[in-house]
């Protein structure tokens, strides 16, 4: 198989990040770090993918769903909890 | 179907780096952790959806579903409950999850992988190992990370004679595990784990509760890198397009904890390297050194430090996290706002390390209603002292410690501090004369220009208001 296409991609994607995350003030760090945290539970789809297949790879797959979903709904949920109280003047 | 599929994730990509984005100012924000919400939603359907319209669907909807539902029942719980106080604690135990969530899925590749694995296959088992060894680190690290924040392990540094001896070791274990156990071996797995498991909660544990922030981040990069290894893992196996995704994804978030840890250390001016191995950092007051010239302290009332707001125009409050350990965030709001009522011009400024996380000190403040646009961070407010009638410090020490500036003796030496000493007054309200997180004596108490308010940040300021309102 030929990896240097995802490895590719993979080079890219960090620069991507480091141009966009630099362009976050510091007022909004924390939201960032759980919002950032939600996105890392991306995971997701390879712990649904993860439950296909043998009885405890199965388990394994339910173990990972559960975890990142902790991940997703409690990230997006706490980081729009905090969002909502930068207010203006 | 596939074609579908692909552009669906693709399409989740994009919203999650167009809800990056949107994080770069307060008024988009907002909508930006929607968009990404969004994208996440997509990249579940374009799983499942598939799968569900297919022949022979091969995923557990029932399994899945329950997985799914208590997951979120309890992220949701924790997300409504947490207080802002307790950011930090709920972030190092998300971290754990999601470096959890890699580990388990590239265990379970593993063992669905491990018969057909052949001399060919050395990037998809190299991938594997690491989104499992990071993984695991990340899970039992972020854990230790929480039990400290939460106060349920000591945050004084756990240190034992040959700790890094041992962690080296450890490491180097992995690697000859690696070698010498075979892919098609359970054994392989179950090693990998429990050493890389041990290897987290050893590399956590020596690290003071003051360098907690840059350990939250660090796990936090930890997280990210965690989910592109498990993508790599993922593509190895066939799934190219979930790969790309979770490798996209990952190294987002990889690089947003990497410069948020970045950003952590030059704060406190310090190496990574040195606050991993440093084991520095004890808890508040902990060893309280009080060597080095007595300081001239003036101690004032509340009474006669209303006079001098009275007759200032521009008024600069540095908050530091006693402030928040008092809950006087509101009272701050109601004197700003009364001092503003009178025409006076009040900023604030915010230490990179005022809180117990990147940005947390900004969130307590928003969390009291205090507008963003007078938030101010470092390089913005420095210049500003200059011609600032009173900077009122408020439960911070180390950040405005002029030491940091002048005396190359000083543990703190190099550290960017605010300079509020430049102001025409500093008050400085604590609750007593306790050195501050480094241990260490702070000059400016003793300067010409310096006036104590001792008590508690809140009751200070509630009498401050009432002194104020009396004039």
């Amino acid at each position: 198989m030929d990896y240097t296409t995802i490895i590719t991609i993979f080079v890219l994607a960090i620069f991507i990040g480091f141009e966009i995350i630099t362009k976050v003030p510091p007022t909004l760090h924390t939201p960032l770090m759980s919002g950032s945290n939600a996105i890392s539970g991306i995971a997701i789809i390879g712990a649904l993918l993860a439950t296909k297949g043998t009885t405890v790879g199965m388990w394994l797959g339910f173990i990972a769903v559960m975890f990142a979903m902790i991940n997703v709904v409690g990230g997006f949920l706490v980081t729009d909890r905090m969002l909502k109280m930068f207010k203006r003047k | 179907m596939e074609v579908y599929v692909n552009i669906a994730y693709l399409v989740s990509a994009v919203c999650f780096i167009y809800g990056l984005k949107m994080l770069s100012h307060p008024k988009t924000a907002r909508n930006g952790n929607m968009i990404a919400a969004i994208g996440m939603l997509i990249a579940v359907l374009a799983t499942t959806i598939p799968d569900a319209l297919g022949n022979n669907p091969a995923l557990s909807f029932q399994m899945i579903g329950i997985a799914m539902v208590i997951g979120s029942v309890i992220g949701a719980f924790f997300a409504i409950r947490v207080q802002m106080t307790q950011m930090p604690q709920l972030v190092a135990m998300f971290n754990g999850f999601g470096g959890g969530a890699s580990a388990f899925v590239a265990a379970s590749e593993f063992l669905k992988l491990k018969n057909t694995i052949t001399g060919d296959s050395s990037f998809l088992v190299i991938s594997i190992m690491l989104s499992l060894v990071i993984g695991t680190l990340t899970l039992t690290g972020s854990f230790i990370a929480f039990g400290k924040l939460q106060g349920l392990i000591t945050t004084k540094p756990v240190t034992f004679p040959g700790q890094q001896i041992l962690n080296a070791l450890l490491a180097i274990g992995i690697i000859v595990t690696f070698f010498i156990i075979p892919a098609s071996q359970n054994n392989l797995l179950y090693i990998t784990v429990i050493v890389s498991a041990l290897l987290g909660i050893l590399l956590v544990i020596p690290i003071g509760g003051a360098d907690m922030p840059v350990v939250i981040s660090l796990l936090n990069s930890y997280s990210g890198i965690a989910a592109a290894m498990t993508g790599f893992v993922l593509y190895g196996a066939g799934q190219e397009s979930a790969g790309s995704a979770l490798i996209i994804c990952g190294s987002l978030v990889g690089a947003s904890g990497m410069i948020l840890t970045q950003i952590m250390c030059k704060g406190m001016n310090r190496s990574l390297i040195n606050v991993i191995f440093g084991a520095v950092g004890g808890d508040d007051g902990g060893s309280v050194n009080n060597e080095g010239k007595e300081l001239n302290i003036k101690s004032y009332s509340t009474e006669e430090a209303a006079m001098i707001f009275d007759a200032a125009e521009k008024i600069i409050i540095v908050p530091g996290y006693g402030l928040a350990v008092a809950k006087a965030q509101h009272a701050v709001r109601e004197v700003a706002e009364l001092l503003e009522g009178k025409g006076k011009k009040v900023l604030y400024a915010i230490h990179p390390v005022a809180g117990r996380m990147p940005g947390h000190m900004n969130v307590l403040l928003a969390e009291a209603n205090i507008p963003y646009e007078q938030l101010k961070d470092l390089d913005e407010i420095n210049p500003e002292f200059e011609d600032c009638d009173v900077a009122l410090v408020l439960g911070a020490n180390d950040v405005v410690n002029p030491a940091a500036r002048s005396d190359k003796g000083s543990p703190i030496y190099g550290m960017p501090i605010l300079n509020v000493d430049k102001a025409r007054t500093v008050m400085v309200n604590k609750r007593s004369m306790n050195a501050g997180f480094a241990g260490i004596q702070n000059e400016l108490f003793g300067n010409d220009n310096t006036i104590m308010i001792f008590g508690d940040a809140k009751d200070m300021l509630t009498q401050l208001l009432s002194d104020l309102k009396e004039l």
